[in-house]
């Protein structure tokens, strides 16, 4: 691990008690999930990350705990610098307190992943769905989401599909 | 699935200003079908006469579950997906791509590919911000411009045809090299190009970078300043408008772009006109890159010979056992990656396009994202056109050069 990084791992440890993984040179911290903002806060103002890159989840259905990892991607441009700190959360309701008062970036990520996988933002300013129509349910991108391919109409249920398509009928 | 709610202003009442409410400012829709969103955009506006009180941005109109789609394909199949995102930057995505499959499985790439896939990206950059500089000028009634810029756009696609048979979803650049080498005609067709295109860039600077009518659409419209910009996340030539100098091309070079000597243009002013200049400074420092890069195009293979990831040729399937049983392992099941998630990250020519990519140890991935820069961009619009006109909201938007395709994925 590179010296300069070394030391952030070690603070956030020191801080917030986090484990750390390394895979192919990136850094992935393990924070609990009321630290988050605190942990964000400390890199951005000590260490320089002063951009959140990237900001999503993965689902890893049927596992109940953690069943989600909320994933935050930091560049430092000055010291030019990465690391990814990933939030484990349960199954049921999951909830983050939101980021949004650390990096404005925040708020429309956060709003894709209410959107996309029910994550609810705590104390988010506008936590409406972002992709999805309104009146949507269920969260498209969980592993238990169904792809949604169409069923094929032969001749003896030709009619009872048709039923169901969203065109206009006579 | 969906059922359709009736909208109220209830939904945007923490929106909008208090005037909204009593009807003292007017609520205007702008979009999803007006040619100067550049897709399927919709913009709510708040407007006290001509003035912008508050642009609330909906998106999603192009929302295609790209995301979603790759995990239910392999890794190799998932690729074409790539293409569809970002429509004006495909060999760009495609290298997002192959970059993080190939980081995820540990798998190199051989020199000759690896200058190919610089030139075509470069080739690719020119031409996105030929039609970003060609609807930038329509958007401002420079209607000339337009017709001038996709002509020479033609010129990129018919070299991205030569290469791969397709003008715009190529999808040439494969996990651990390209589909095939370039063929003979490819140079040529390169160096006219290089030949032809300085040129033409003075012709676009002499139509418009001193125009009166374009300077006054454009100086001091839009001010966005350096933290404000790194706060939202705007990456790319947006941010380097604003007098931050971060390009991964020279930050984390990757593809051996450290072997090139280019520069990164940068300007303090952070308005549209300064983004503006960024743009076009941005044409000659890639044509640089393109004419080092064919100068010293290496010969040799232009994919791995890791055969556990990368199909044989066809040549040595009727000779070789392995190779028959490798290209039925690849075509029929793909090849399995390890459960471990990476961040890859290049330079689009509208920011950092990131892929997170996780395996789960099967043939096909467990989460795919896409970190697209467009998304981020236009999240500061809002902030951006506050106290402008409604005529400039048309210039800053088509300055920030979104693409919805890139958003909504």
């Amino acid at each position: 691990m590179d010296k300069k990084l070394e030391t952030i791992v070690q603070a956030l440890q020191g801080n917030f008690s986090t484990t750390f993984e390394e895979f192919r040179g990136e850094v992935h911290v393990f924070v609990k999930a009321e630290n988050i903002v605190d942990a964000l806060t400390l890199l951005r103002d000590k260490y320089d990350f002063e951009l959140l890159s990237a900001m999503t989840a993965s689902d890893y259905w049927p596992q109940q705990s953690p069943r989600f990892h909320v994933i935050y991607q930091l560049t430092s441009l000055a010291k030019n610098l990465s690391v990814q700190l990933r939030v484990p959360l349960n199954g049921d309701q999951p909830r983050i307190p939101t980021a949004t008062r650390v990096y404005e970036v925040a708020n429309w990520r956060e709003r894709e992943l209410l959107d996309m996988f029910g994550i609810e933002p705590e104390g988010h300013p506008d936590p409406r769905r972002i992709l999805m129509p309104e009146g949507t349910e269920g969260y498209p991108l969980r592993r238990d989401f169904p792809l949604g391919y169409e069923e094929p109409q032969f001749t003896f249920n030709y009619e009872e599909i048709d039923l169901q398509k969203p065109y206009a009928k006579e | 699935m969906a059922q359709i709610e009736e909208v109220s202003i209830d939904q945007f009442k923490h929106l909008v200003s208090e005037r909204a409410l009593t009807g003292e400012t007017m609520l205007l829709n702008m979009g999803p079908q007006h040619p100067s969103t550049h897709g399927v955009l919709r913009l709510l506006l708040e407007l006290d006469g001509e003035t912008i009180v508050n642009a609330i941005p909906d998106i999603g109109y192009l929302h295609t579950g790209i995301e979603k789609n790759m995990e239910a394909k392999t890794y190799l199949k998932a690729e074409v997906m790539s293409d569809r995102l970002d429509y004006m930057n495909t060999i760009g995505n495609n290298l997002a791509y192959c970059m993080a499959v190939e980081k995820l499985v540990d798998l190199d790439v051989p020199e000759r590919a690896q200058s190919i896939r610089v030139i075509l990206t470069e080739l690719q950059r020119i031409a996105s911000h030929l039609v970003w500089v060609g609807t930038f000028g329509l958007d401002l009634a420079a209607m000339s411009m337009f017709l001038y810029a996709f002509r020479e756009r033609e010129a990129i696609l018919d070299i991205l045809e030569l290469c791969s048979g397709q003008r715009m979803m190529t999808t040439y650049l494969r996990p651990g090299g390209l589909w095939r080498d370039v063929p003979v005609e490819f140079e040529t067709a390169v160096r006219d190009f290089i030949k032809m295109f300085p040129k033409r860039i003075d012709e676009y600077e002499a139509l418009l970078t001193k125009n009166p009518l374009f300077l006054d659409r454009l100086l001091g419209i839009g001010k966005l300043d350096a933290a404000t910009a790194l706060q939202y996340g705007v990456t790319g030539p947006t941010l380097r408008a604003s007098g931050v100098n971060w390009d991964l091309r020279k930050a984390r070079p990757y593809c051996g772009y450290e072997q090139y000597d280019f520069n990164i243009p940068v300007r303090t002013e952070g308005d549209t006109y300064a983004r503006y200049i960024v743009r076009i400074e941005e044409f000659r420092e890639s044509l640089k890159i393109v004419e080092q890069a064919l100068n010293r195009l290496p010969l040799g293979p232009v994919q791995s010979d890791n055969r556990k990831f990368v199909p044989p040729p066809r040549s040595e399937i009727g000779v070789s056992m392995e190779a028959l049983i490798h290209h039925f392992k690849l075509w029929t099941e793909g090849f399995p990656a390890p459960k471990a998630s990476v961040y890859s990250a290049v330079e689009s020519p509208r920011g950092e396009l990131g892929v997170y990519l996780e395996g789960d140890g099967s043939a096909k991935p467990r989460r795919v994202h896409w970190r697209t820069p467009s998304f981020d961009n236009l999240a500061v619009l809002p902030k951006i056109v506050k106290g402008h006109l409604v005529a400039d909201l048309i210039a800053i938007l088509a300055s920030i050069d979104i693409v919805l395709g890139d958003i909504d994925r």
